[in-house]
Parts: C-alpha cells; structure tokens; sequence
C-alpha cells in the first residue's frame, strides 16, 4: 500500500501539461494522420466523392441536389436555408406529427406530385415524395416514387417508358450485403445516366 | 418485414459477438501492470508517478481538474477562431455564452449542440477544439468507469487506481487505434476526410452548389466509439456527408454499442464474477430490444394524419413506407429505428433522422431511455448508473425480506444508499427542475418550433438529453439563447458529475470494506430472478418519476393523433 497523498498535491503539473498535450496529440496529430492515410487509399472519397462531367464538377456521388424539369427524375423534397439542397446548410422541417403547418405542406406536395406525374386524384403518393428528409441533402428516393415518375420523364424526352423504367432498375441499389438499409436509387446517378443516353 | 428483423438480428448478433474480445481487451487495459513505451514518455511529460496509487478523493479531484482544464481550453479556442488558422471562409467566434455551453457540452461527452457545425466552426477548430474534447471526454468516462469497478473489486483497500494512467491507457490503446482503423472505413464509404474547406458544383440543371468538406472521418469514429454524438454538420448523422450509406449507418451503432456493452464482461472479469457481468448484460439488451420494438413498431405503422393528406406509408418491396418525415431513404424504417434506440441507449447524441418529426410513441423511445439512462449507457455512465440501481435494488429487497443487504460481497450500508440516492435523484431533479424553470420563463414559446404537448416535449427533451449527457434533441426548439445556453450547460455539469462523483465514493466507500464469502442469508445477485428485479427496480424508478412528465408530452400527443387533432 502505498502512502496516501492529499487530493490537491502534485497535480497542477499533470493538469496543465495533460490538457496542452493532449489536445496536440488527438486534435491535431490524430485527425492531420487520418488525413494523410486517406488521401493515399481513398483519395476520391476523402475529396467529397465528386462527380465530374466533361472536366467540371457537377456535384457529389453522396449528396442531392435539386432538380425541377420534368425530363428529370425529382428528389425529395428538401427544406434547407435559402434553397432546397443548399448543401451548406443542411436542415430539416422539425415539424411535430400533429403540427398543422406539415400536414398542409404534404398535401400540396401530394397535389403537384399527382398533377406533375398526370395520377388520378386517388392515388396514394409514395410517402418519401411528399414528406422532407432529415438533412435536406437526401441523395436518394424510392423505387415506387422513380416507378411513378417514369412516365413523365419518358414523355418530356420522347423516350419509351419500358427503356426509362429499365434504366430506373438498373441504377436502383439493393440492401447494401443482402440485408442492410433499403433499396433505393440515387437521383443525381439515375439523371446523369439518362443524359447519357444516345438520342432518339 | 423479414428483411427488416434480419437486420436488426444481423446487428445484435453483431454486438454480442463483440462483447467478449472488447471486454477481455478493456479488462486488460485496466489491470495490466507494465506500461508500454509511448505511454511512459507521456507519465514523464505529464511529471507523475504512474504507479502511485490514488484514493477516490484524489482520483476525483485529478479527474474534475484536468477536466476543468480541457474545457477552458476548448473555450479558449473557440473564443479565438477569428485568429486561428485553417479558416478561409472566415467564420467569426462563438459567443461567451454559446462556447461556454458548447465546451461544457462536448467535455462532458454530452454534445449537446447549440450551434450548426457548418456556419460556426472552422475546420482547425472541427479539429483542436471539437476532436480533442470528445477523445479526452470519451477516455474520461472510460478511467471513471475503471476506477469505480476496481472500488467494487477491491477488498480493504485505500485506492482505486492512478487517473492519469487510465486516461493515458483508455487513449493509447482503445480509443486512438480504434478511432483510425474506423475512420479509413469510413473515408472508404464516401465520409470526405480533408483540410479543405468546400468545392464548387455546377448542377446538371446549372444550379451553382457550394460543397462544404472538412475532416468529417476522423471526428465521426470517435463521435460514435466515443459515444460523443456532436455532428461535424448541422444535421448530424442524417448528412450524407456523416452516414453516406446503409454500411455506416450499421458501423456507427456497432461502434457505440462497443465499449458499453463490453463493459459487462470487462467487469465481470475484473471481478472473477462472470455471470454477473452476463447478468447485467442480459438486463440491457432486454431494455434495448423492448425500446427498439416500440420505437421500430410505431413508425412504421406512420402518422394516420399523412395517409388522410394522400401519401402511401405501407412497407413494399419497392419503398420502407413509414413515417419517413425528417428521415433518410437510404435507412427507411428500420436502419432509423435502430439509430434511434441505440443514440440514446449508449447515451450518443447523434441522429439520422430528426427526433422531433418522429411519432409521439416514436419520440417517447428515445426520451424514456435517457431518463432511465441506464440502457447499455455511454462511456461507462450507463453502467455506473446500473449498479447504481442494482445497489437500490439488494437495498429494497434486502429490506422486503429482512436480510441485511450485500453487494458482490460488500455490506451496503447508510453511505452508500445515501450517495446512491444523491446520484439517483440528482437526475429527475435536474431534469424535472430545468424543465419547470423553463415552462415558467417568458420568452421560452419564442424557442419552439410546434405548439401544445409537442412543444412542451421539445423543452423536456432539451434538459433530459443535457442531463443525461446524450446530446441529441428535438431540433425544432431554438436552445440558442442565453437562458437555453446556460440552463443546459448547467443541466450537463450536474448530469455529469453529480452522478459519477457520488458514485465515485461509493466505489471508494466499497473498496475499504471487507469482501464476506457468501452466506445462507446473501440474495445471489448473479440470477436470472435479479435480473429481473432489477429491471422491476428501474422501471418502477423511473417510470414513477418521470411518467407525469411524459403524460403531459408526447402520451397526449399520441391521443390528439389518433383523434386527427392538429394543432
């Protein structure tokens, strides 16, 4: 057993010196490390996963971004600052369950779906379509809502909706290893790939 | 729905197989004697002795001071953004009273967040301020929860370890090497690891997207191993930047489960008690599966309210359906609700989802774990806080049945069951109290984003998380005014340390005494039966405490949705 010494004594030393050096070694050496090892193995994804196009940056692999013409598949809708997809400034609704002002704005949103896409007023609307996601930036919607949108995309580029409907299937993602997350297809992905198709 | 089961099979059977190599590697850490290398250059920076043995008093007093000092270098940075570097977009410092409650949060491990990570902070400080406070905080749990189950190991004995080697050790050999082996994971599933600050997109319809980037990978592994929860980005864990894909949504659970669960085998270890430490384990995992089957159950049945207004909830093989308000495509129903029960089980904070749109039943999961706040538990609170009720519980029964009580050998005494009564009701107290204040200051309507019960839940999630030092909230209430930032800040100061320092003496308190061999008269804690009781002890603890609270919130709220009532 040791000698037991007073609480206080010997540690304005440790105290100070702890705090200075651990911040050196876990809040720079440790994240500036990371960054050093990544950039070698992943660089791509180290950099924002950028998609580039004809040489310029047209986004990032793992962000969404607006789109309105109806030749285009429609993401989610989003409620970050200023813009929809602003992606420096992800944010949400918070709105409630019960909160009047989101079941209003759900069915006007299920109203411009229904008009945009040409659905009879019956149609129940995929949820993920009409409700905000929870960054704003929400890359990805589901395969009912790209299904039901096939139609209008096909139209707007005179294209068969059969070969926009295989194009919607083959870009879809499954459960990441057969059993994580659900399937889904990633907007930007599916309207870039549908601008590469060869003209009519 | 199989799909769905599966996954969260897949996870728990995940987390359990991790148990025992975690344990056994913690166990070791903690009661190892040779120090290695790097570690014995920093006891001589440091200028200790690493072999003095500390009595609780000095072991929490090392603790609280080196604390105080890391917090008030983490304000200093923050206070000094304006001069420091890495900052090219020129984001101006915190306010005094938004980086005081932004350095008590994050040295507590509550990451409570008053301010949006992307117009607030600069990438160094993302870094020197943020990255280091959550190491530090996370490694701090860790040497309090070491230091407490040597207390209760111990027989006779003045001690219960040396602070600054647990610190060193929970550093150097779980959380550092950890944290790089998961960031490079995570840098390799599309987290961007960078010093630069953003790139410029060009839309496909020509719209102009301003990319912000910054070392998110490495701050994210030790914000979930950590059990930290503060985002890099506003949005958390719901940022594709923070959880680009389905793989990280399931490592971030894995990770903050790791440490506290293998915590149960780590002290059952330390303690040559095995099945106690299963027996403990067992009592958390079946909390943890009956707040995930509600929470899980309750969102995807969705809100009547949303199928009225025309949207199509039901689960199909083309869509998760669900109440998908405020949540991400990529993790449905499912990925979320393990999120959800697991952010504020391990005491995190993260999100993927935003809590304030989930349902009223959805929303009571993850605000009733962390007024238990001993579901697995972060960083060794959560485990603190169950031998906190287990000590309750020898108490009660012991005095139902007319035995005196034991504890793992130990004779449970007035001391004991007064410190953990402090520890006990320091919780509700501050929770409840803050809560009360807060309803009754004016102003207080002009924070929140919904009305009624909804509201009301807003203010009562706001304290409980900072209390329980979890750090996630519903997101609508504006907390950041001078009254919200100091309240909060105050709530997380006395969740933290008025519960581990109590429990602290105990430790110390149970390490004096005596270990007794097992008699006729000693309640075998190490039973199924106690499991239960256990459970019973928590349950009716905490439910007797805070159900009034919850029947003002998200209970009538669930009744107004059922009614088609919108406020």
């Amino acid at each position: 057993m040791n000698e037991q010494k007073s609480p206080l004594r010997g540690l304005v030393r440790p105290v100070l010196v702890s705090a200075a050096f651990f911040m050196g070694l876990t809040g720079l050496a440790y994240p500036l490390a990371v960054t050093g090892i990544a950039h070698l193995l992943f660089p791509h994804q180290a950099h924002g996963s950028l998609v580039e196009r004809g040489g310029a940056v047209v986004g990032s692999e793992v962000l969404g971004q607006a789109f309105t013409a109806p030749a285009y598949f429609h993401p989610r809708p989003s409620l970050t600052a200023d813009a929809p997809y602003n992606a420096a400034a992800s944010g949400a609704s918070n709105l409630g369950p019960t909160n009047r002002k989101l079941i209003e704005a759900v069915t006007e949103r299920v109203a411009a779906y229904r008009r945009e896409n040409g659905l009879a007023d019956d149609v129940q609307v995929p949820v993920d379509a009409v409700t905000a996601s929870a960054s704003g930036l929400d890359p990805d919607i589901s395969l009912a809502n790209a299904y039901l949108q096939a139609a209008r995309v096909a139209r707007s580029r005179h294209l068969p909706e059969a070969r926009v409907r295989e194009l919607v299937g083959r870009s879809a993602a499954s459960h990441q290893f057969g059993v994580l997350g659900e399937p889904r297809v990633n907007v930007l992905q599916l309207n870039a790939a549908l601008d590469a198709l060869p003209a009519q | 729905m199989m799909m769905n089961l599966m996954q969260f099979g897949v996870l728990i059977a995940c987390m359990t197989a991790l148990v025992v190599p975690m344990g056994w590697w913690l166990a070791r850490v903690f009661t190892g004697v040779p120090h290695g290398l790097p570690e014995r250059w920093t006891y001589r920076l440091l200028g200790i002795d690493p072999d003095e043995e500390m009595g609780w008093a000095r072991y929490a007093m090392a603790l609280l001071l080196s604390n105080a000092a890391m917090m008030l270098l983490g304000y200093l940075l923050l206070r000094l953004q304006g001069v420091l570097p890495l900052n090219p977009l020129g984001i101006p410092a915190q306010a005094p009273d938004l980086a005081f409650n932004t350095a008590a949060s994050f040295v507590t491990n509550t990451n409570w967040q008053a301010y949006s990570g992307e117009s607030s902070l600069s990438n160094f400080n993302q870094m020197a301020a943020i990255t280091f406070l959550m190491m530090v905080s996370a490694a701090t749990g860790l040497a309090g929860v070491a230091a407490f189950i040597r207390g209760l190991a111990r027989a006779s004995a003045r001690s219960v370890g040396n602070f600054w080697v647990d610190l060193t050790r929970a550093l150097y050999r779980v959380l550092l090497p950890s944290c790089v082996l998961v960031a490079l994971i995570y840098v390799w599933q599309g987290i961007p690891q960078t010093l630069d600050t953003e790139a410029i997109a060009t839309t496909l319809e020509g719209a102009r997207q301003q990319i912000l980037l910054g070392p998110v990978a490495s701050l994210e592994s030790i914000k979930h191993i950590g059990t930290n929860g503060g985002g890099f980005f506003g949005m958390n864990a719901a940022h594709p930047f923070e959880n680009p894909t389905p793989l990280t949504n399931a490592l971030h659970i894995l990770c903050m489960l790791l440490v506290p669960s293998a915590l149960t085998y780590a002290f059952g270890s330390m303690l040559l008690r095995r099945r106690q430490g299963w027996v403990f384990f067992a009592a958390f995992l079946v909390m943890f599966v009956g707040f995930l089957s509600v929470v899980y159950t309750a969102e995807q049945a969705g809100n009547p309210a949303l199928a009225r207004a025309g949207a199509d909830q039901s689960l199909l093989a083309t869509q998760s359906g669900g109440n998908m308000e405020g949540k991400e495509v990529r993790f449905g129903i499912a990925g979320t609700s393990l999120f959800v029960a697991t952010t504020t089980a391990a005491t995190t904070g993260s999100v993927d989802a935003m809590h304030d749109s989930l349902v009223p039943l959805g929303g009571a999961v993850p605000l009733s774990e962390m007024m238990l706040n001993c579901v697995f538990g972060g960083k060794g609170v959560g485990f603190i806080n169950l031998i906190q009720y287990a000590i309750l519980s020898v108490f009660l029964v012991g005095m139902m049945i007319g035995r005196s009580p034991e504890f793992l050998g130990k004779k449970i005494e007035a001391r004991e069951v007064k410190l953990t009564m402090l520890a006990v009701l320091a919780h509700p107290f501050s929770i409840l109290g803050f809560t009360a204040l807060a309803v009754l200051w004016p102003g207080t309507a002009a924070s929140l984003n919904n009305a009624g019960p909804h509201g009301f839940s807003e203010i009562l999630y706001a304290y409980t998380s900072g209390t329980a030092n979890n750090g996630s909230a519903f997101a609508g209430l504006n907390a950041n005014t001078p009254f919200f930032n100091t309240t909060i800040g105050l709530a997380m100061l006395a969740g933290r340390y008025l519960t581990l320092l109590p429990m602290l003496a105990v430790a110390g308190s149970l390490a004096a005494k005596r270990t007794q061999a097992a008699h006729e008269g000693t309640l075998d804690t190490a039973t199924p039966t106690f499991a239960v009781l256990l459970l019973f002890v928590v349950l009716i603890v905490g439910g007797l405490t805070f159900l009034p609270a919850l029947a003002l919130g998200p209970i009538v709220e669930h009744l107004d949705m059922l009614a088609g009532r919108l406020l």
